[in-house]
């Protein structure tokens, strides 16, 4: 199939399309982080671009296929050990669990309102990373579950150290995770140590998120562990975000600048849960299990 | 030398490049990883000039930016700006060998990745570390192997009636 190079082409010169793409280009990436009018143009291309993004992952899967054959050996010893740490962990649960129950009887006593929702029942559907974006400047993940797997916008995202970030785009058979270090993620949390609530936000660079407007004279110290706070009801109360690396007190400015670590890591592990704070009761997935006291 | 591109060949090569820029690599593979389908639309730009359409490079780039999880758009207009370039001097760099020809794609793939750069700068991005420019390394490197292995891919298959 020999073909003749056009001498005479029609339709504009390179320089005049490289114009038009520009433009273009320029319109969508205004679009695409100012006004947001067609959310469905990504949804669609998400679908298009899923069957790659599988094909892509196969590697990895075969990869975890041998290791699963590999690991059935000594899975016997494995067993034993998950076991007995089990029974410890059910000790411990037992006492969270009259802990909880002596908790809001103490607050019934008190007359203290309940603002957050005390029970730690949540709903977690395991999932693995798909993709980490090769941008630095790109503070996002893709999961491999979505809304087919119950997944659901505003779901905590974390790791076996604690959280790493929110969903914040779905398609039907992967979502998107907002990482805390993004620089547009907040978080509610609260000091460990004396109770300090506060909001934590990213700021766009690896590994560093810092608290801002929070005075001079606040009372915070170096490695204060910052836990999520449960307001706002996105993220479960009592998990793991941060602890505080640097504090440094400005005396010319109104405000100390405290730069922390986030605790979670995404470079370090491929699987993590998604948690929904809603009560729904589905657990006839194989995946999904129901953890928490489950008192009341 | 100027064998026959057919459209099959120039898609399965962008499939291929997505692909290959999806693989879920972690930590120094990842900041390393070279952009395959710039890779490929510079392929197919210097030794078949006119075969490939600058919209198909946008949409490549629009593909890339969803999957990035990025801003949309981005990906796009570097695509555009790296396809004029190469379609502008392909003429030239075929003149040179495959050695000689790697840096000046290098440079290309620089001007690309400036691009992209500077369009997550004016959204408030942090500066990426100079760690961020080793893929235009790796692109360079690669594309003495991945030119030389595609042009062998396409020739045409001797004929087995002939003597």
């Amino acid at each position: 199939m020999e073909t003749a190079p056009q001498f005479f082409r029609h339709g504009p010169g390179p320089l005049a399309r490289l114009f038009i793409f520009a433009m273009l280009s320029c319109l969508l990436i205004a679009e695409d982080t100012h006004f947001k009018y067609f959310p469905q143009l990504r949804q669609a291309i998400g679908v298009i671009i899923f069957p790659l993004q599988r094909m892509a992952y196969a590697p990895a899967d075969i990869y975890d296929q041998v290791e699963k054959i590999i690991t059935s050996f000594n899975l016997l010893e494995e067993n034993i050990k998950l076991r007995q740490l089990y029974l410890e962990r059910r000790e411990q649960l037992l006492r969270l669990a009259a802990l909880e129950a002596e908790n809001t009887h103490l607050r019934r006593l008190l007359g203290a309102i309940q603002e957050i929702e005390t029970t730690t029942k949540t709903k977690v559907v395991l999932a693995e990373i798909q993709y980490t974006p090769r941008d630095p400047f790109n503070h996002k993940i893709t999961l491999n579950k979505g809304s087919y797997h119950d997944i659901e916008l505003g779901q905590a995202v974390i790791d076996d150290k604690g959280i790493i970030g929110q969903i914040t785009r779905l398609y039907p058979l992967s979502s998107e995770v907002t990482l805390l270090t993004d620089k547009d993620h907040a978080v509610p949390i609260q000091v460990v140590r004396n109770g300090l609530r506060s909001v934590i936000s990213g700021t766009g660079k690896n590994n560093e998120l810092e608290l801002r407007y929070l005075s001079v004279n606040t009372d915070i110290q170096q490695d204060d562990l910052l836990v999520t706070s449960g307001i706002g009801g996105v993220y479960p109360p009592g998990i793991p975000v941060a602890t505080v690396l640097k504090i440094e007190q400005d005396p010319m400015g109104d405000f100390a600048l405290v730069t922390s670590t986030p605790i979670a890591g995404v470079d370090r592990n491929r699987q993590v849960l998604v948690l929904s704070l809603a009560q729904t009761e589905s657990n006839d997935s194989q995946e999904m299990s129901t953890i928490g006291s489950g008192t009341n | 030398m100027y064998v026959p591109a057919s459209n099959w060949s120039i898609a399965i090569s962008l499939i291929i490049g997505l692909i290959l820029n999806f693989l879920p690599l972690q930590g120094d593979l990842l900041i390393s990883r070279p952009d395959f389908v710039a890779l490929a639309i510079t392929y197919w730009n210097v030794n078949h000039p006119y075969k490939l359409s600058m919209s198909v490079a946008f949409g490549m780039g629009l593909m890339v930016d969803v999957g990035n999880a990025g801003i949309l758009g981005q990906h796009a207009l570097a695509y555009c700006v790296i396809f004029y370039l190469t379609l502008i001097f392909g003429r030239r760099l075929r003149l040179f060998s495959l050695l000689k020809q790697a840096p000046q794609i290098g440079f290309f793939l620089l001007i690309m990745q400036i691009v992209i750069i500077l369009i997550a700068l004016s959204n408030g991005s942090a500066l990426p570390g100079w760690r961020y420019f080793l893929a235009t390394v790796t692109g360079a490197l690669l594309w003495v192997p991945a030119s030389f292995l595609i042009t062998l891919l396409l020739r045409p298959k001797p004929d087995s009636n002939a003597l």
